[in-house]
Order: structure tokens, then C-alpha cells, then sequence
């Protein structure tokens, strides 16, 4: 039966498991209301958790970086604490594109408190001690 | 607050590590660990810590700290460790050369050139990306084609973008981070092309780099001609067919002004060669003893420079056992030579190390040619287990234990990876 045939097919939606290298092919069937019938395709118990969150509430972890003066580099790796909310990604990288810390900056140092009202801080992953801009810095 | 600094420099040394990346740094650890009183740590950068620095994601340490960590997390809870043992870091600093007597030497802006002994020399000096030059993809020399790692110490510890429209070449991890990596700094990333007719990268990375984003992925196809005067122009793109060649009837044409590459790592073997060292021809790195000891006395070897590892984890775990045994060695204790070789038989592209004890445990990593479902690993007749999958991407582990060879007694064991 051609997808389009389908009865059901409004209340399909796949996902590529991302638990090991076997990437099974999840489906997961939700009934009128939305909320989750089945989840099926999965090999072992990670898959079947995976298929029910991705589906109910995909969240990610978010890593970029921040501008730093007078540092060893220009730039400084920063993370969410937690994962937040997958359609929050891009705004979240956006929030943070106008940030700039000064040298030195210890691993752990808040740099944004509960991130576009999601609750989760956004902290430095390195220590960035004082240094002597690089020649591209120079440059720039 | 670790600092680039160089400390002081002393004229001999108990153990030196040449690369101060997440394999030197675990190595001089388990030197120091073992005993052994004076360690260097010396590194090409400004600070030790490596690749890590640059890979701003997470993922890391999920093994070994038994958390998800990002890639600076990682290297500076192990940098923190090194400074916290007096072990000396010297930086900025390059081994121009070594002899088989462990005679060191090093050069550097501030140090200017030293030749330094000691009495056991680490080599853990990593490895570094495929270059175009590698796959010889035809076309002009414009500016615009680089590695996506270079790309990703240009974006993420530099700050500066390579480009404005990026396709990529080559479905490697690397290539898949720095495809979101891009996205999210607001460049358009017109598509990631791999040759085989798989992803060389992890599941997750291809859900959360390509399919988060939607960038096209487009498997069995390549990069068959690179256009451009000054600056790259635009890519011509192609299918392969089975001999992997580019099909030009059905090729198309892409406008871009960057072309990344995520092709593939070589072990960084220069100075191995320098001395002469055993080298595996698939590998390319070292053969190594289960001790991690190279052909030459008293030079050990691990990480990237012996074999590829797609896991952070495995590099700090391997590394380790080979600086506690560099630390055995400069305190004057051996561990019982090794009497059985390991022979890579069927699927089995590798083994490391080459050479096992039988008297006890030991970890061994391989890799397979091609993915299989369920199947077994078999070491000869003695010794086999069964496998969910295997995958060229995915390196395997296996504990080998004393009593698994109590009924061997040969001095080579052949290693299948068959089906069931």
C-alpha cells in the first residue's frame, strides 16, 4: 500500500534510532489526539525510549562558542547545561552572538542564566587564560 | 587557570611524551602512576590538550568519566590532573628529530633547539586529516578547499568562517559536526556527498547535524571537479557507479565558495620512521607489543598514531596502560614477554597490539572490512564471542583472559570475525 493510501499515514511519523551503529527505523503511530499508540521497528529497549521521546519531546544539547577579549584565543566554547527544547537551537546560538567576556574566563562561569525562559544556564567549557592575540586576530 | 606558559626544562628525563593531546597526557599520567620521577609532556600548540580544544560538542568521556562531557571539558580535567602531578609541559615546542638512543630533539621560539635523553620515549603524536592531494578530485587550485577540521579550528578557536555557501565532501564525523557547526554560525551548507553507499559517521551525528537541519546528504556521489581562478566557483558533482567512478552523464554542477573535506585521518608516523620502527601497512602506525612497545627499546606508542580510534575514551584507556608501562620500564620491572602473535583473518582488517601474553588479561581493539550482522568473533579455536554487528566505523573490543588460552599452546592465533 502507497504511503498516500494509507488510512494511517497522518499518525505515522520515522525516525532513525540513534541509540548504536545499527540506526533502526522507527515508527511511531499516535492516535487522534496526539499522543503516542506504538512505537515500532526498534531492536532493543533504547530504541523504543528514543522513538517515544524524540517524537513527544526532542531536546538537544547545545555547544557553540562566545567571543573573548585579550584571551589566548577569540573565541570560547560554551554549552547548555541541560538539553533544551529542539526548535529552540537556532535561537539560542542567536542569543548568544552578541556576548563578549574578557580574559581570563574559568571553565564553569555563567555566561546567560535560564536561556530564552527555558531554565537552563549556559555555562564556559575551557579555562581561556590572558594571552596575546593571535596573528589572524592581529588582522582582523 | 591552566595557563600556555612553558615551565621549566630539565636536560634528562625519566619518560618524555612527544604530543601533549589526550594520549600524551593519560600516558604521562600512568607514567607517573608507575613510578616514574621525571615526565615531559611536549606539544606543537600553545597548550596541551590537542584536537579536543576544537571539538566543541559533546560526547565525550561517556566511558571513562562516565558522563557526557564536550571536547574542552575533556582535555582540561585531564590537563588539570598533569599539572596537579609536576609533570612538565613545554609547548610552542616541535621534536625535529630523535635517534633509537632516545636522544630528543626539540626546537621552539622561546627554547630555542635542545637536545634532550631520556630513558624512554612515548610517541603519541596523533594524526592528521586527508587533503585533497589524497583523492586527487580534478580541477583548479583555487583557495576555498580545506579539511573540516582546519575549518573547525578556524570557526571555533579563531573565529573566523571559511566561507559563505559550503558543500562537503566525505561523510566522516568531522564533516557531519562542522556541517551544524556551520548552519548554526549562518553559513549555507548545500549538501554533505560520501562515495560509499553508507555514512562513515555515527547515527546520531546524522540525525543531529543533517536531519535537525535538513541538509541534503547524497550517498554514492562525489566531488569529480573543483571550478575557480582565485577562489573556489562552484563544484561539479557526480554519481559513482560500482568501480566508485564518477558517472559525468547524469553530473551537475553546484555555485559555492568553500568545499570542506572530511576524508579521513593518517597517523602522524614521521618520527617513527626517523627511527626505523616496525610499521603495520594497514595501520600505518607502529607495531606494538600488548605493552604498547614499539620495535625500538624503550619507545612506546599510543592513540592515533598507532591506529585510528573513533572514541576519546579508548585513546586516554590504551594510552594509559602504555605510559604506565614506559614508567615499568625506566624503574627497571618487565612484564612477561609476549608469546602469542595475532593474525587478522577473515573481515578482520586489524588487531591491536599485534602481540598478547598468555598469562594475563588483556584489551584487544579491531576493525572489521565490511558491516555484518550477527556474527562471532573467533580467536583461532580457542577463545570466541558473539556479536550483535560489526561495522568498519566501529571499532571492536574484546577482553582476551588468561583462561580463554589455558588449552592453547601455539605462538599465533588467527582472528575471524564469521557469520552466524
Amino acid at each position: 500500500m502507497a504511503p498516500d493510501d494509507d488510512p494511517h499515514a497522518d499518525h505515522l511519523t520515522h525516525y532513525l534510532c540513534i541509540g548504536c551503529p545499527l540506526g533502526c527505523r522507527l515508527e511511531v503511530e499516535e492516535d487522534d489526539h496526539g499522543d503516542v499508540l506504538e512505537v515500532r521497528g526498534f531492536d532493543c529497549k533504547k530504541g523504543k525510549e528514543y522513538g517515544r521521546q524524540e517524537h513527544t519531546e526532542p531536546k538537544r544539547m547545545v555547544t557553540t562558542t562566545v567571543a573573548v577579549r585579550g584571551g589566548l584565543h577569540a573565541r570560547v566554547p560554551v554549552k547548555t547545561r541541560e538539553a533544551v527544547p529542539k526548535p529552540l537551537v537556532r535561537e539560542v546560538c542567536r542569543a548568544l552572538g552578541t556576548v563578549e567576556l574578557t580574559a581570563p574566563v574559568a571553565i564553569g562561569t555563567l555566561v546567560m542564566g535560564d536561556v530564552l525562559g527555558t531554565g537552563v544556564d549556559i555555562i564556559v567549557t575551557r579555562d581561556m587564560p590572558e594571552g596575546a592575540p593571535t596573528r589572524a586576530a592581529q588582522r582582523g | 587557570m591552566i595557563t600556555g606558559k612553558p615551565r621549566h626544562l630539565e636536560k634528562t628525563y625519566d619518560v618524555t611524551v612527544v604530543g601533549g593531546g589526550p594520549a600524551g597526557m593519560a600516558a604521562a599520567l600512568g607514567a607517573r602512576e608507575a613510578g616514574a620521577e621525571k615526565i615531559l609532556i611536549i606539544d606543537r600548540e600553545e597548550t596541551a590538550g590537542g584536537i579536543l580544544w576544537q571539538c566543541i560538542h559533546n560526547g565525550f568521556g561517556l566511558h571513562h568519566f562516565k558522563e557526557e562531557l564536550t571536547g574542552p571539558e575533556y582535555a582540561q580535567r585531564y590537563l588539570e590532573q598533569v599539572l596537579e602531578h609536576e609533570i612538565d609541559v613545554i609547548t610552542d615546542t616541535y621534536v625535529a628529530d630523535m635517534d633509537a638512543g632516545r636522544h630528543v630533539k626539540i626546537m621552539s621560539g622561546s627554547q630555542g633547539i635542545h637536545v634532550l635523553d631520556s630513558k624512554s620515549v612515548v610517541l603519541a603524536m596523533g594524526a592528521r586529516e586527508r587533503t585533497r592531494g589524497a583523492i586527487r578530485i580534478p580541477g583548479t587550485r583555487p583557495a576555498g578547499v580545506l579539511t573540516a577540521g582546519l575549518a573547525q579550528k578556524f570557526v571555533n578557536m579563531a573565529g573566523y568562517l571559511p566561507g559563505k555557501r559550503v558543500v562537503i565532501l566525505g561523510s566522516g564525523d568531522i564533516g557531519l559536526i562542522m556541517a551544524r557547526r556551520l548552519v548554526l554560525e549562518g553559513v549555507e551548507v548545500l549538501g554533505v556527498f560520501e562515495i560509499m553507499p553508507h555514512v562513515n559517521g555515527l547515527n546520531r551525528n546524522v540525525v543531529q547535524c543533517l536531519h535537525d537541519f535538513d541538509i541534503p546528504l547524497h550517498l554514492s556521489t562525489t566531488v569529480a571537479e573543483i571550478h575557480g581562478r582565485d577562489r573556489v566557483e562552484k563544484v561539479t558533482v557526480a554519481p559513482v557507479d560500482e568501480a566508485l567512478r564518477p558517472i559525468m552523464d547524469k553530473a551537475w554542477d553546484i555555485p559555492c565558495d568553500t568545499l570542506l573535506l572530511s576524508i579521513g585521518l593518517i597517523p602522524e608516523n614521521e618520527l617513527s620512521q626517523r627511527i626505523n620502527l616496525r610499521l603495520d601497512p594497514v595501520t600505518t602506525g607502529p607495531v606494538v607489543t600488548s605493552t604498547m612497545e614499539t620495535s625500538a627499546d624503550g619507545v612506546f606508542a599510543c592513540g592515533n598514531v598507532v591506529h585510528i580510534h573513533d572514541l576519546v575514551d579508548f585513546v586516554s584507556q590504551e594510552s594509559d596502560l602504555a605510559g604506565q608501562c614506559a614508567g615499568e620500564y625506566v624503574t627497571g620491572r618487565r612484564r612477561p614477554a609476549d608469546n602469542i602473535r595475532l593474525v587478522p583473518g577473515d573481515n578482520v582488517a586489524y588487531c591491536v597490539p599485534h602481540t598478547i601474553s598468555s598469562d594475563r588479561e588483556h584489551t584487544i581493539y579491531l576493525r572489521v572490512r565490511r558491516n555484518e550482522g550477527k556474527c562471532a568473533i573467533k580467536f583461532g579455536d580457542a577463545y570466541q564471542r558473539k556479536l550483535r554487528y560489526v561495522f568498519p566505523a566501529e571499532m571492536v573490543t574484546v577482553t582476551m583472559r588468561p583462561r580463554f588460552l589455558e588449552n592453547f599452546h601455539g605462538d599465533s592465533l588467527r582472528v575471524d570475525v564469521v557469520p552466524r
